[in-house]
């Protein structure tokens, strides 16, 4: 150890069972804002921050959940070989499964490395009806045992107050004895008493058996997309409309200044459509370029975030995936994939970075695909919502069963194309608890600056972009080009090509470019099925190639290119 | 009598016997805690072949149609 300048040289692992609260804690001690939901697996890479502990700084390792130390499966692995770096454990323990995470714990103790243990969740026991003696515990253990609440930060400080106190032990035990020795401390340090069933607890049981679940699943499905659809509305037009009005005569005068036509103008400010700004056909980097992203899209992704926000941490998602798994099984995954879908609505990419949760290539490459594929992320649907909303429910609900019926349909026959098995679903159901507010808006608040720093950016290139290609004349003579496919197959005007080109770069500015073509109720269900199914996003097609690899993602996009042009091709005939 | 915990009545309580299944099966279900000794509650089971959903301790977990069937148990008669 170096304590030469003030950095002090030793890592802290933070290690325990999945769901159990690792990163609330990381959260807690380093400062650093990560994701914390509540399910298993939520943690898919190793998150490193910086804490203060005697005047130095020492670093910190969000390690993802693990249940043992001997690794079954990727994420365990790494779990496992952190050890061998880290200077000092903080198991942390779910007081409300102490039999269970005391496994982990008890490995912890037999390897050369000191442990303190942390019973999280330590509000929770007494609903439970469960009494914990963590005084007699540590007796046991004889390491530091500190109870804490995580999201409230609750017995944190004690924690880092009795950091000095931890030890190793090097025990040995076989599995058999381990079980044996667990056996012994649990009953003597914990009593379990008779507890009335909770209201929540029953909610649990409804929501998991199939013929209340499904029925519960339907309402808060469309209670989902009511909420997203109502408040992004209300919100535009309350709140990002007026906004805009009041910008409005800024970008005017500056229109007037400089002489309402030219390069420059059409850069910044876009063509004035029938001698005014309009905000969505312009096309300038400071009228399109910022109303698209801030008042068309960012009021449903800010709702959506909160929405999925509040199903994360209540611990809906893995009863979902319950529910779902027989379906998913004939679609070549499991049950769990509905996680990577769910938050693909959000946003393709995180969506297509926690498809790591499942444990077989053939189960990623689908996962992948398919939400690549057939599920349209916030900035996009928000936009097909603009684009089809004036045409009631009837376009948005062939947009929406159509991308539905392919997602079906490919799965089940990528399913039967390729090789490769599909484990058995085994996964832990968290209780229902009640989202703790903090975390939540921090989540919210993350989610929404990643939206606000990643899309912009790409919103304005893609915005430059399309201007620079029409200067030029380069968008003319691709239309030419690609017209016997749009228009021949898909039935579009050949200029549609536009918004294909810049849909590579972000979608939904890409659905605006449509509006002012003058498609029919088809023609623009047609273009809005094909930009969604074509090709991902540049943002989501590199964290495809970095999860998939070269050859994978080729693949894929071979299967996206096809299945647009059937699709595309079959709309066009049927509307 | 030993039924398996596909066969269990859901709502019913039971006690696991014995783990048809070789080391590494043993090694997955005792992550959460499945182990012979062990009582559990089924608490439903999802339709067409689907996993079997069972409390065990303060948890619940969802297990695959095929893990189920390997999961001998001896039912306890009274709750």
């Amino acid at each position: 150890m170096n304590k030469a300048d003030g950095y002090l040289d030793m890592k802290i692992l933070l290690m325990g069972n999945p769901n159990v609260g690792k990163s609330a804690i990381f959260s807690r001690l380093t400062g650093v804002n990560v994701i914390i939901s509540n399910y298993a697996g939520t943690t898919i890479e190793l998150k490193k921050g910086k804490m203060k502990l005697d005047d130095q700084l020492v670093e910190v390792i969000d390690v993802p959940g693990t249940y043992s130390l001997e690794p079954t499966s990727k994420a365990e692995e790494v779990a496992v070989n952190m050890l061998e770096n880290g200077d000092l454990v903080i198991n942390v323990v779910d007081a409300t499964n102490l039999e269970r995470n005391l496994y982990l714990t008890l490995q912890l103790l037999e390897r050369d490395i000191p442990v303190i243990v942390v019973l999280n969740f330590w509000d929770e026991i007494r609903h439970l009806g469960i009494q914990i003696d963590a005084k007699k515990l540590e007796t046991y253990l004889d390491v530091p045992v500190v109870p804490v609440v995580a999201v409230t930060g609750e017995g944190i400080k004690s924690l880092v107050s009795r950091l000095h106190e931890v030890k190793a032990h090097k025990n040995s035990y076989s599995e058999e004895t381990r079980w044996g020795e667990i056996g012994k401390i649990i009953k003597d340090v914990q009593k379990i008493t008779f507890k009335k069933h909770t209201f929540l607890e029953k909610l649990e049981d409804m929501s998991i058996k199939p013929l209340s679940g499904i029925p519960i699943t339907m309402l808060i499905l469309a209670f989902v997309f009511m909420t997203v659809r109502f408040i992004g509305e209300n919100l535009i037009a309350y709140l990002f409309d007026p906004l805009f009005e009041i910008y409005l005569p800024a970008v005017s005068a500056l229109s007037t200044m400089l002489g309402h036509s030219g390069f420059i103008h059409d850069i910044l400010v876009g063509t004035l459509i029938e001698g005014k700004i309009d905000y969505i056909q312009s096309m300038g980097l400071l009228t399109t370029g910022l109303y698209v992203p801030l008042a068309m899209v960012l009021p449903y992704v800010f709702v959506f975030y909160l929405v999925l926000g509040i199903l994360e941490d209540s611990g809906y998602l893995p009863r979902l995936a319950t529910l779902v798994d027989t379906i998913l099984h004939r679609l070549g995954m499991h049950g769990l994939a509905i996680i990577p879908t769910l938050l693909g609505f959000g946003c393709n990419v995180p969506g297509a970075l926690s498809v790591r949760i499942l444990e077989t290539k053939k189960q990623r490459f689908i996962a992948a695909t398919l939400m690549a594929i057939a599920v349209p992320c916030m900035a996009q649907t928000a936009m097909v919502l603009a684009l089809l909303g004036p045409y009631g429910i009837k376009g948005l609900a062939i947009y929406f069963v159509t991308l539905f019926v392919v997602w079906l349909t490919l799965g089940f026959l990528l399913n039967k194309g390729l090789k490769g098995e599909i484990p058995e679903t085994f996964m832990e159901i968290p209780p229902y608890r009640i989202p703790y507010f903090g975390s939540l808006a921090k989540k919210l608040w993350m989610r929404m600056r990643s939206f606000l720093t990643e899309a912009i950016p790409f919103v304005l290139l893609g915005v430059l972009i399309v201007n620079i290609l029409y200067v030029f004349g380069i968008i003319e003579w691709i239309s030419e080009a690609a017209a016997p496919v749009i228009v021949g197959i898909l039935g579009l005007p050949k200029e549609a090509v536009a918004a294909l080109i810049v849909g590579f770069l972000r979608k939904d500015i890409a659905v605006g470019m449509l509006l002012p073509l003058g498609l029919d109720m088809g023609q623009l269900i047609v273009a809005s099925v094909v930009l969604t199914m074509y090709f991902p996003c540049v943002a989501t097609f590199v964290v495809l190639f970095k999860e998939l690899g070269a050859r994978d993602l080729i693949k894929a996009i071979a299967i996206m290119i096809i299945s647009t042009l059937l699709v595309g091709g079959a709309l066009n005939v049927l509307l | 009598m030993e039924i398996t915990l596909f066969s269990l009545v859901s709502g019913k309580k039971a006690t696991i016997k014995r783990l048809d299944g070789g080391e590494e099966f043993r090694k997955k279900l005792a992550s959460l805690n499945i182990r012979v000794g062990k009582t559990i509650r089924k608490i439903t089971q999802q339709p067409f072949q689907g996993p079997v959903v069972i409390e065990i301790d303060n948890t619940e977990a969802t297990i695959g149609m095929k893990m189920a069937k390997k999961i001998l148990l001896e039912p306890l008669e009274v709750e």
